[in-house]
């Protein structure tokens, strides 16, 4: 690692002015600080979020979202999210134990890695993410592989969820790195179903709408029969080729769906 | 240079550390508790599992810094005050859950926050907990099988492999 400064701030409002200059937030660090040991970051300061009480914990709004702070660890999510229990399951997925009592939500949506699960969730979900800025709807956030609607040194304080009538998230695990190779998130909303695709597309998470469409008329794993995924686009690598991918997006989604259903 | 403050198996200690400097690091080199082993290096085995306020964490993915203030266990703390092994450090002993034993130390640290969180997990629960521990001499079956014997569970459930 090149040498860098850490700070502590134990409010947002101090988060943020650390940040101001050159300086790089971090969350649990475990994306950040292997990317920093293969020295692919130079950041000069880091600002650990880690100790910022405002930004932990999961609550109800008063319109009945679950809000969960930007700091809250996986594990808690896993735990204490259980007014919305695919997303407590979904967090008891990412990663392993370890990994769960470090790694944040925040972090995780602010580095919008295009195999994370929590994008699909947030997305499929229609969630809220809140900054010390701004609001920012999950449709207008992600822009993206590694590329989300942040500006520089603004923080993900909490991120809102509806709760939906019924979801699930199924992830296809590429069996190495345990990340998504593909991750299909449904959710079944009194307005329409919303299906969310991570670890496929070379444009990081994004809305299968086509299936939406189906799904919102028949809510089953058989209304995604006459649909088919483009190939164009999607990740080919060599745990898995473009055609496989958009394959299993499908496959993926029809499994959700039954599994939600 | 600052100095970071913490309580490690149950002393408190305190050593100077860069920014950059890991909380393994801190461990292995300023306090000499060099049972935190360092597998990887890319916080993908767990060997170097430790405790942070109760919760298992991989001391390679975490600074020093960041843990000013907290209590941390390593494996040299898991011992009973008298010296005797703890109840999944002996089960790892009795049931040979080690080939070479690089990985031990992370393996009994997630044991041992396992049977915290559950204290009667069942054999695919275990191997599920698992997952960020790799034992590259793939000895997992008696690992398996020493954290269900810790469990006081009858270990000839467990299929012969």
């Amino acid at each position: 690692m090149y040498a860098f400064d850490i700070e502590r701030p134990t409010t947002i409002a101090d988060a943020a002015k650390a940040l101001s200059g050159e300086a790089q937030a971090l969350g649990g660090g475990q994306t950040l600080i292997p990317t920093l040991k293969a020295r692919l970051a130079d950041p000069g300061t880091l600002v650990s979020l880690s100790g910022i009480s405002e930004m932990q914990g999961v609550c109800m709004s008063d319109a009945g979202e679950v809000c969960i702070g930007g700091g809250t660890t996986h594990a808690t999510v896993a735990a204490e999210a259980t007014a919305y229990p695919a997303l407590a399951e979904t967090a008891s997925h990412i990663g392993d134990p370890a990994v769960r009592n470090r790694g944040t939500i925040g972090g995780s949506l602010a580095n919008n890695d295009p195999s994370a699960c929590y994008p699909a969730a947030a997305l499929a979900s229609g969630a809220t993410i809140i900054t010390n800025a701004r609001e920012i709807a999950a449709d207008d956030y992600f822009q993206g592989m590694f590329t989300t609607a942040l500006d520089e040194g603004e923080i993900i304080t909490e991120v809102r969820f509806p709760v939906p009538e019924k979801a699930n998230y199924q992830k296809f695990v590429q069996p190495a790195s345990r990340f998504a190779l593909v991750g299909v998130y449904v959710a079944k909303y009194a307005d329409g179903v919303r299906v969310a695709v991570t670890g496929a597309s070379e444009e990081g998470v994004f809305r299968w709408t086509e299936a939406e469409a189906a799904l919102t008329s028949n809510f089953s794993a058989e209304a995604l029969d006459g649909l088919s995924v483009s190939a164009d686009g999607m990740i080919g690598d060599l745990h898995g080729s473009a055609d496989y991918r958009a394959h299993l997006v499908k496959v993926m989604t029809g499994r959700a769906v039954s599994a939600a259903a | 240079m600052t100095q970071v403050s913490m309580t490690v198996n149950g002393k408190a200690v305190s050593g100077d550390a860069e920014g950059r400097t890991l909380l393994v690091q801190f461990l292995r080199e300023t306090l000499n508790l060099t049972g935190t082993h360092v597998g990887c290096d890319t916080s993908q085995c767990g060997a170097c599992v430790v405790h942070v306020n109760g919760k298992a964490v991989k001391s390679c993915a975490i600074f020093a810094a960041e843990v000013e203030g907290a209590e941390v266990t390593t494996i040299e703390g898991m011992a009973n005050a008298d010296g005797s092994l703890s109840k999944v450090q002996q089960a790892f002993q009795d049931h040979h859950g080690l080939q070479c034993g690089f990985c031990t130390p992370g393996m009994v640290m997630s044991a041992t926050a396992l049977l915290g969180e559950n204290p009667n997990p069942s054999e695919a629960e275990i191997r599920a907990y698992l997952e960020g521990n790799i034992c590259r001499c793939t000895g997992y079956h008696n690992i398996v099988k020493s954290i269900m014997a810790a469990a006081g569970q009858d270990t000839s459930k467990i299929a012969a492999e």
